[in-house]
């Protein structure tokens, strides 16, 4: 796709690197260098502000990040300023002590077992529910632009109020939810207080709120498979689940990996919906890697940076970890993503 | 049979209204089958409507029953009127615009330029450029929040607008730069190349003619990123305190919270942020997904 700017440099008046338009293979370094300069200095000129801006904004903190995470500094030993007085840091370094101790211990793992559980479930349900739909979608249906607008309001409604809503519906005394229960004879469901009903509970609202943009992707994808394909099968004696293995989902596979991995990483670091929703709780039935790690550094007292950084690091350790395996994988089986 | 001679779609420009545009005119369908397709579609509409429904049907209610399960009960719009009235909801709305804004337009102006570099030339460091844009976008929160705070409450910007701009920026700048990439990417290269022709410089290119063309593209990435940072909820709890400092989205919990709920304010200043949102969302969507996904594909 892109283009070698050596090769646009020549038409572009005044941007004619000196001595000829070789390629600089075999020169010394700064020559080199100079030539590189000469030849590309528009394209780094054009990156330069976000190249300063993630180096500063992200790029730091992030060594800062990391650098926390192996010392002991909490609430009462970072640098900060009480009143007119202003304390140094008095933090020390200790080393891996506290990735050996997230890893060791069980509160890390038991979180990472139920993040797990909770995206595999969120991505796989969202991805079905949202294929599901886009194929409806995609057939000659009465009303199909109305639908289609209607479900993609989850997605339209910022997702905080979102959750808010549910947990408007989810009341256990006065919600909706219960009182429609209370009007079949049902007992109350203790929707956001019982372990294992919080649990699905914001699994529930996710899905809710993931599906609209699974749909809208897939049937974007759907309608770039020409139909010629369909037909000739269809000739060919393949029947509609044929079709479907052997058209649709080959067809789809571009939009369908990218989605995947964008959804999951979405769902991994999804804070909004556990936090308003049950705030990790009831106890820590719901805390994903990342409340459990704000919540170290802004909820508990004395305020833990050391180890709500360790459990940041480890999880984007485990994020970056996934996404090249999944590259990979895409690779070995043909793809050039 | 007419599907001969159906023009190809390609995600980037895939219409949404024409029926059958991708789908061949097979046998009709047995009235049981389209029975069957619209119950599933009315039922997920259903759920996919009810609870934003039931927001703002509660936010007409008179407070006192907010909690009744009928539809319509004398309705009113005092929740509105009290909220205007008796909350800081205006003052929320205000610094949510101004870091929303501010975060969309600096990160829009600082990413345009990356965006067609990544996209149209192949120089040293664009691999790696493009790695860290993507890396940079599966940040946890988690693994800056503790730094940032730590940072901002050093620069003393803590509580401020402009600390919550600056770190709203890292969320918005990679992304912004990303999505801008697969806009640029479905600009024809030949536009880059007849201005080249005609004497232009590659900044002159870019400005003059890529960038004209690409307004929609601009303008959804802009959207996007509003978006996002109008609905981002946990820097915004953990940097702003106080009454007159917070966010809509910390704001909103300010109703709702361990010690009780007032739904009343609470699903009117729902409906409040999220009509307008909402709204635009729904002219913008169909250019989102394109933007995202092909640049994502593309690579």
């Amino acid at each position: 796709m892109a283009l070698h700017t050596s090769q646009s440099v020549p038409k572009a008046p005044g941007g004619t690197p000196p001595g000829g338009l070789r390629r600089p293979g075999g020169l010394p370094a700064p020559v080199r260098l100079r030539r590189g300069l000469a030849t590309h200095w528009y394209a780094w000129a054009m990156v330069a502000p976000v190249v300063a801006v993630i180096g500063v904004i992200i790029g730091y903190p992030l060594v800062r990040g990391v650098h926390l995470s192996l010392t002991d500094a909490d609430e009462r030993n970072v640098e900060r300023s009480i009143g007119v007085n202003h304390l140094p840091a008095t933090y020390e370094f200790v080393g891996l002590d506290n990735y050996a101790d997230a890893l060791t211990g069980d509160q890390f793992l038991s979180t990472l077992g139920w993040t797990l559980m909770w995206t595999v479930s969120c991505v796989t349900v969202t991805f079905g529910l949202g294929l599901a739909l886009a194929n409806i979608l995609n057939r000659r249906i009465a009303g199909r632009s109305f639908y289609r607008m209607l479900l993609i309001l989850p997605w339209a409604v910022p997702g905080f109020v979102s959750v808010f809503a549910w947990r408007f519906l989810y009341n256990e005394d006065r919600g909706f939810l219960n009182k429609l229960l209370a009007g079949g004879g049902i007992d109350a469901v203790p929707w956001l207080n019982d372990p294992t009903w919080a649990k699905f509970s914001v699994i529930a609202v996710n899905i809710w709120l993931g599906v609209p943009f699974m749909m809208v992707a897939l049937l974007g994808g759907l309608q770039s498979i020409p139909g010629e394909m369909y037909e000739a099968a269809e000739m060919d004696g393949a029947n509609a689940w044929q079709r479907f293995c052997h058209i649709t989902m080959p067809g789809l596979r571009p939009v369908s990996t990218t989605v995947i991995l964008l959804s999951t990483i979405w769902t991994f670091n999804m804070f909004p919906v556990i936090f308003l929703l049950t705030r990790g709780g009831p106890g820590e039935a719901t805390q994903i890697l990342v409340t459990q790690a704000y919540k170290f550094s802004f909820e508990i007292s004395p305020r833990d940076f050391a180890q709500s950084s360790t459990w940041g690091v480890l999880i984007l350790v485990l994020l970056m970890a996934f996404a090249a395996v999944y590259r990979r994988v895409l690779r070995t089986q043909g793809d050039t993503w | 049979m007419t599907t001969a001679a159906v023009p190809r779609t390609t995600p980037a420009d895939a219409p949404s209204t024409p029926a059958g545009a991708g789908t061949p005119r097979r046998g009709r369908r047995s009235p049981l089958a389209s029975v069957a397709l619209h119950t599933t579609l009315i039922l997920a509409s259903v759920i996919a409507v009810f609870p934003v429904l039931w927001v703002l049907l509660t936010s007409l209610k008179p407070a006192g029953y907010a909690t009744t399960t009928d539809f319509f009960k004398e309705p009113t719009f005092e929740n509105y009127t009290g909220l205007l009235r008796d909350t800081p909801f205006l003052t929320w709305f205000g610094n949510s615009l101004l870091v929303a804004g501010f975060t969309t337009v600096l990160g829009v102006f600082t990413a345009a330029t990356t965006g067609y570099a990544v996209s149209r030339f192949r120089f040293p460091g664009r691999r790696g450029l493009m790695w860290t844009l993507l890396i940079t976008q599966m940040f946890p929160v988690a693994v800056l929040i503790v730094p940032i705070y730590n940072i901002m409450s050093g620069l003393g910007l803590l509580n401020r607008s402009a600390g919550l701009v600056i770190t709203y920026l890292t969320i918005a700048v990679p992304f912004c730069a990303w999505m801008m990439k697969g806009f640029f990417d479905t600009i024809p290269r030949e536009i880059d190349e007849s201005g080249q022709v005609d004497g232009l410089t590659p900044f002159g290119t870019f400005f003059r003619l890529v960038l004209p063309l690409a307004k929609p593209g601009l303008a959804v990435t802009a959207f996007y990123s509003f978006i996002t940072a109008w609905g981002e909820v946990a820097y915004a709890s953990a940097f702003m305190v106080g009454d007159e400092n917070l966010t809509l989205a910390g704001g909103l919990q300010k109703f709702v919270n361990q010690y009780g709920a007032q739904w009343g304010p609470m699903t009117a200043a729902s409906v409040l942020i999220a009509v307008p949102a909402a709204l635009v969302f729904l002219f913008a969507q169909r250019h989102l997904v394109t933007g995202m996904s092909a640049g994502a594909v593309k690579g």
